[in-house]
């Protein structure tokens, strides 16, 4: 289940005098199982970038193969793609509409045309996935709290059993209990499942901890791809298009910059309070 | 998926049409109309139509753009055209079957489309070349003499402009829940009649709601900002007529004589 994006061009109001590029050529390859990571600011097309992946924008010019096989084929059943590449949209609690909770997350597999028991049996287990207590299944999903209404919307995706779970900016405008909530969450199913997933954000702080590999977007095209620590070495240039690299990256520099003889590739929190205490310890001071 | 409808859309790039104040382009749009439904001969089409060629020349706006907006009233245009046609009594020319065509109903269709055309284009090249909100403006300061007999002018502009503004937004929103919903395996393009009011539900509940909660967000947003009407209120940018206003003034005014007494005269 590999994604292959080939030069891939998408361009908005092509017929407006406000077209604008959203994309420019666009190359990349996404293999099997990877926990991949689209960072850029916004307005760099991280979000047109992701809606190509499951046929909803068309590419202006390129190819994208899924499978092998071309998804502009005329013949393409857009359908079985939509079950195969799995998109939850920003804020993806708007899209609510059933009258409980249950019922709308059946309505994907419902869609795909799965009978009344197996898609019963996919909403159970969606909702299970993403932790949701079972007293709120039966209650109207605009009752809940906006992190318990976030969870129904991706188990709403995740009842259709997507090959690749494609998250857009799924933390935005939640508390840090909610986002540290979500993305254990997401990083769990991925330990459990090894499903491809891609998480679309704008910080840094939210992807590096998880990720296998870090693409960063600016102005429509790709800037860097690579693992993270490779990524955040470029951190100088990173703030220059708007983004930061994680806290750590930062602390870990002053450090080693007042002579500290640290390692400033470490990306996250736990790794870099023990390389700090090791490297107190190897430059002889005293570590309490 | 919805970017495409153009019907009352502004096309915003700079020109003398453009810089008008928007009471000179709604009362020049207005006489124009009344124009179209005074002549008696083609002379006054004739120049109508020199000078909507003219205006739209001025306007920098691209005349694909004017043939957009007809292409909304094509189905209307061909049904006036074939009922006057046929329908209309008098000196019969061609007999097909049981239809005539006479020399009253050619001429009539003729007229109807003639006076269709360019009244659409003449009222669509004033949404495009005027932002909503100076539309609504225009308005406002041209109705105030209403106040007087109690009509809520200010708060009719407001809703207006408010309506207006909301457009947009429903849309873009549409368009984000429809490809949230597609992406859920929703179908709104296929199936029969009765499949695709169906599929309408997930799209409009979500809408709905998020309609709602905009609105509440917006009187609360006013509240906290102290709206209370239109009385006292002050303008950022009051429409002051300028040289090139009353220019234009003249040259409708001349359009209009001249439009008038030619499209009036009988050509036996």
């Amino acid at each position: 289940m590999s994604i292959i994006l080939d030069h891939v061009n998408y361009i908005y109001d092509s017929n407006q005098p406000t077209a604008k590029k959203a994309l420019d050529d666009v190359c990349l390859t996404i293999p099997d199982g990877q926990f991949l990571g689209i960072i850029g600011h916004t307005g760099s097309g991280k979000s047109t970038l992701v809606q190509h992946l499951n046929g909803l924008l068309k590419a202006t010019e390129g190819h994208i193969y899924v499978d092998g096989e071309d998804i502009y084929d005329k013949d393409y059943d857009l359908k079985k793609l939509r079950s195969k590449v799995g998109l939850v949209f920003q804020y993806p609690e708007h899209q609510l509409f059933e009258i409980d909770v249950f019922t709308d997350v059946c309505f994907g597999p419902k869609n795909l045309g799965y009978d009344r028991k197996e898609t019963e049996l996919l909403a159970f287990d969606a909702l299970q996935k993403v932790g949701l207590d079972k007293e709120y299944y039966y209650q109207s999903p605009f009752e809940l709290s906006g992190g318990q209404k976030r969870r129904v919307a991706i188990a709403g995706v995740l009842a259709m059993k997507p090959k690749v779970l494609i998250l857009d900016e799924p933390t935005a405008g939640l508390d840090p209990k909610g986002r540290e909530e979500i993305l254990s969450q997401v990083k769990k199913l991925r330990d459990e499942s090894n499903m491809t997933i891609i998480l679309v954000s704008h910080s840094m702080d939210d992807v590096a901890e998880y990720v296998d590999r870090i693409i960063v977007m600016n102005k429509g095209h790709v800037m860097y791809d690579d693992v993270p620590k490779e990524v955040f070495r470029h951190y100088e240039e990173l703030e220059q298009i708007g983004l930061a690299a994680p806290q750590v990256t930062y602390i870990m520099h002053a450090l080693a910059k007042e002579g500290l003889p640290v390692d400033t590739d470490i990306t996250t929190i736990d790794e870099a309070a023990d390389e700090i205490v090791n490297a107190l310890k190897r430059s002889g001071r005293k570590v309490n | 998926m919805l970017r495409d409808i153009t019907l009352g859309q502004y096309y915003q790039t700079k020109s003398y049409i453009h810089d008008l104040d928007p009471r000179v382009k709604l009362g020049g749009t207005v006489l124009y109309i009344i124009s179209l439904f005074c002549f008696k001969n083609y002379l006054g089409y004739l120049i109508a139509a020199l000078f909507l060629a003219i205006v739209v020349k001025l306007s920098h706006v691209p005349f694909r753009f004017m043939v957009k907006g007809m292409k909304a009233i094509l189905m209307l245009l061909m049904i006036t055209v074939m009922f006057n046609l046929f329908l209309t009594p008098g000196t019969p020319v061609v007999t097909l079957w049981k239809l005539t065509i006479t020399a009253e109903g050619v001429r009539m269709a003729l007229t109807m489309m003639a006076r269709l055309t360019l009244l659409v284009i003449g009222s669509s090249l004033m949404t495009l070349t005027t932002t909503p909100n100076n539309l609504t403006d225009g308005m406002e300061k041209m109705m105030s003499p209403l106040k007087v007999i109690k009509v809520p002018v200010h708060e009719v502009a407001m809703m207006m402009s408010i309506a207006l503004r909301f457009i947009p937004i429903l849309m873009e929103e549409t368009d984000k829940i429809m490809k949230a919903q597609t992406a859920r395996g929703a179908d709104f393009e296929h199936g029969n009649l009765l499949a695709r009011a169906k599929a309408l539900v997930p799209l409009l509940v979500p809408l709905f709601i998020s309609a709602f909660r905009r609105a509440n967000d917006l009187a609360m947003a006013m509240e906290a900002r102290c709206y209370r009407g239109g009385e006292g209120r002050t303008k950022m940018k009051p429409l002051i007529y300028k040289k090139k206003d009353f220019l234009a003034y003249a040259g409708l005014v001349v359009y209009m004589v001249v439009s008038i007494v030619v499209g009036r005269l009988s050509l036996g």
